[in-house]
């Protein structure tokens, strides 16, 4: 295949793993928590489905059941750290940022424990087949396009349906903007938060079992996974907190990332090896330049929820 | 509100209320009730992930006496366990007075690492060339530059177009990882990337006492000074009030966006500090690895200590003690290197969990009733 498309497949099968992650983290932001535990809670999505799949590896279940199970166990474990975070920051009131750093300290310490107990042959050889059907056999980047991506980019699509285009949407939306006026109105602020943050946190997990499981697909990939995290955080500003954007977004944050390894390739760019960390930067770098320019133009629908990082108490009014 | 039409009918069986004060002994006995439950769930989480302790449950003894086996056994352990304290206890004091104005700076990691970077680049090229002495000076100078040219970059933005720099200052970190590793790369012709023991640039250890002595003494009296600075001085004072209200700031003349950027180069100097203190005192190398975390976990100190400077030395050396503790039972347990995260993040759950217990009371419907009658 010609050099160019496999780029830019293999960028989209790379940012898939930032799409779940930042789809996640946007319906948290919209809900008015900066959940910055997202690295860690994409790291405990994948050793949950890790885990699962290493019990039932040796039950001979069929496909189907094998990629239902681990999608289940990945959302098991990391909607539980959604509900630890939105427990500590919703029902405590608990400072999110604090909150959210703690949950990373421990998902990913928490990870790396399991992982290192599980053995790769058994979740890690067989399931990657079935979780790359239909494009097992490829042999090009098309091998990445597995099920989990196609389930990604329809959970990127609804979920800012949902937003945007649904009364459900509006009243979250309400609650991240000024939960005081939200509750007025009679919407349950608690309620949405807790659900936003756990079905985001869900997402987010995805994002780790996909990342370990289908795309990088090797038994060290959930040691790079907590940096993909805070790059997830950095694509929900790229994406100015629009899950659908998380799509295009991604994909240049996946280009950015893998064209260092690209780039050496084309006989016409010499790339030092000096190159190679400043292009990895890249994704950091246009993410500020993202972040400063949407701030300098300050439309409104391009900033961050209003009440974002703020813990609501009723009674503060 | 359904609630609130429910309160019309009967009242609901407890609320919460802002407590207005407690007093200190029973925030006290509330967060080592919180400490007491943590450690006692990481008693069972161990349970689950150390094999050992499973086969023989009587090691749960062996267990929590690690974490004292980890600090405090060994005189040189001791020593370790204070020089751990001070560095963390220095960048947790680098980020309080940002904290203090509500500028929630989470870079301290890239401003730390950017000021490791900072003093090693000046030992790499001038090392040999320059008196030791005059070479220590140079170091400094360019760790403090490095630490506050990274800090001040955000507060720049934040004050003329209020960029949020929670997300910026995220960023920043990830970019400091990656300048260090291109110097790396550009230093080590060889491609491993990993830059040795320099021989120069070494902060000489006190004739007396032990080398980390150095560096303890340096952090205690940066904690009293910055708590004076803090508290006693103008700067100090115009923190507190950005911090309490901007509005209120602007009405009382006070210029919020000197201020801030201000307050973040007064961040970034004691980053760079701590920088230089990891770089000439203790590593003489600089790795993407150096600051190793610490930067954020400083964040949890500081808001644990409620940014406090005096106090952070007690939340600093809990969060030492507890990761020595953790490491050593992971050394004696023989389990991943990861589990101190563990424990600590669990143990963090619970601390800030307490919180809430310490500012909000449960007024339960039959209590509130009493103190009606009782006034």
């Amino acid at each position: 295949m010609n050099v160019w498309l496999n780029f830019l497949i293999e960028s989209l099968a790379f940012g898939a793993v930032f799409m779940y992650g930042s789809t996640g983290e946007i319906l948290t932001e919209k809900a008015g928590h900066l959940n910055l535990g997202i690295p860690g809670i994409m790291c405990m999505g994948g050793a949950g489905g890790c885990l699962v799949l290493n019990i039932i590896g040796g039950w001979n279940l069929p496909p189907v059941l094998v990629v239902i199970l681990g999608v289940m166990g990945a959302l098991m474990m990391s909607m539980l750290m959604g509900l630890i975070y939105s427990f500590l920051t919703v029902t405590l009131r608990a400072n999110q940022n604090v909150t959210g750093l703690a949950m990373t300290t421990f998902g990913v310490g928490l990870m790396k424990v399991i992982m290192s107990k599980l053995d790769p042959t058994v979740y890690l050889v067989g399931p990657k087949k079935i979780f790359r059907w239909p494009f097992a056999e490829r042999t090009d980047a098309l091998q990445y396009l597995g099920v989990l991506f196609f389930v990604g980019v329809a959970i990127a699509i609804v979920a800012s349906w949902v937003l945007y285009r649904t009364k459900v949407g509006l009243r979250l939306r309400s609650v991240g903007e000024n939960p005081g006026t939200a509750d007025a109105v009679g919407i349950n602020v608690t309620r949405y938060k807790y659900l936003a943050t756990c079905i985001g946190s869900g997402i987010s997990g995805l994002g780790g079992f996909y990342c370990i499981i289908d795309y990088m697909a090797s038994q060290e990939a959930y040691l790079s996974l907590e940096a993909f995290g805070w790059l997830s955080i950095a694509l929900v500003i790229f994406a100015l907190w629009r899950p659908h954007m998380t799509i295009i977004g991604s994909t240049v944050f996946g280009f950015l990332f893998s064209c260092s390894s690209y780039i050496a390739n084309i006989e016409w760019i010499t790339v030092t090896m000096a190159a190679k960390p400043l292009l990895k930067m890249l994704p950091y770098v246009v993410t500020v330049l993202v972040l400063i320019i949407t701030s300098i133009r300050n439309k409104r629908e391009n900033q961050p929820p209003a009440s974002l990082g703020l813990a609501y108490f009723r009674e503060e009014r | 509100m359904s609630e609130q039409k429910k309160t019309a009918v009967h009242e609901p069986l407890f609320h919460l209320a802002k407590r207005s004060n407690i007093s200190f002994g029973k925030a006290m006995l509330i967060r080592a009730v919180a400490i007491l439950l943590g450690l006692l769930v990481c008693g069972l989480v161990a349970f689950l992930l150390i094999d050992k302790l499973r086969e023989n449950p009587g090691k749960i003894g062996d267990f929590y006496y690690s974490f004292i086996k980890g600090s405090f056994t060994t005189e040189r352990k001791l020593w370790k366990f204070l020089k751990n304290m001070a560095i963390l206890q220095c960048i947790s004091l680098a980020v309080t007075p940002a904290f203090r104005m509500r500028f929630w700076n989470i870079g301290a990691e890239g401003q730390t690492l950017m000021g490791v970077l900072g003093s090693i680049t000046v030992a790499f090229y001038w090392g040999g060339r320059l008196p030791e002495w005059l070479l220590l000076i140079l170091m400094l100078i360019a760790a403090l530059l490095y630490g506050a040219v990274w800090a001040v970059i955000p507060a720049l933005f934040k004050a003329k177009w209020n960029t949020n720099e929670t997300l910026f200052t995220l960023m920043m970190n990830y970019v400091a990882t990656y300048v260090v590793s291109y110097f790396l790369v550009i230093w080590v012709p060889s491609g491993s990337s990993t830059l040795g023991k320099l021989k120069y640039g070494k902060l000489p250890p006190l004739p007396f006492g032990d080398q980390y002595l150095l560096i303890i003494l340096i952090v205690l009296l940066l904690t009293v000074g910055l708590f004076i600075y803090l508290k006693y001085s103008k700067q100090g004072y115009e923190i507190t009030v950005v911090g309490e209200s901007v509005r209120t700031a602007q009405y009382s003349g006070i210029n919020v966006k000197k201020v801030i950027i201000r307050t973040m180069v007064v961040s970034g100097l004691l980053c760079g500090l701590t920088g230089y203190l990891i770089g000439a005192g203790l590593d003489q190398s600089v790795t993407t690895e150096s600051v190793g975390g610490q930067g954020f976990t400083a964040i949890i100190v500081s808001w644990l200590a409620n940014f406090n400077p005096l106090i952070m030395i007690v939340t600093a050396g809990l969060i030492s003690f507890l990761n020595s503790g953790a490491a050593q039972i992971s050394q004696d347990f023989n389990v991943s290197g990861a589990l101190p995260d563990v424990i600590v993040g669990i143990i963090l759950f619970f601390i800030i969990g307490c919180e809430f217990f310490i500012n909000y009371q449960i007024v339960f419907r039959h209590s509130a009733k009493v103190k009606e009658v009782a006034k």
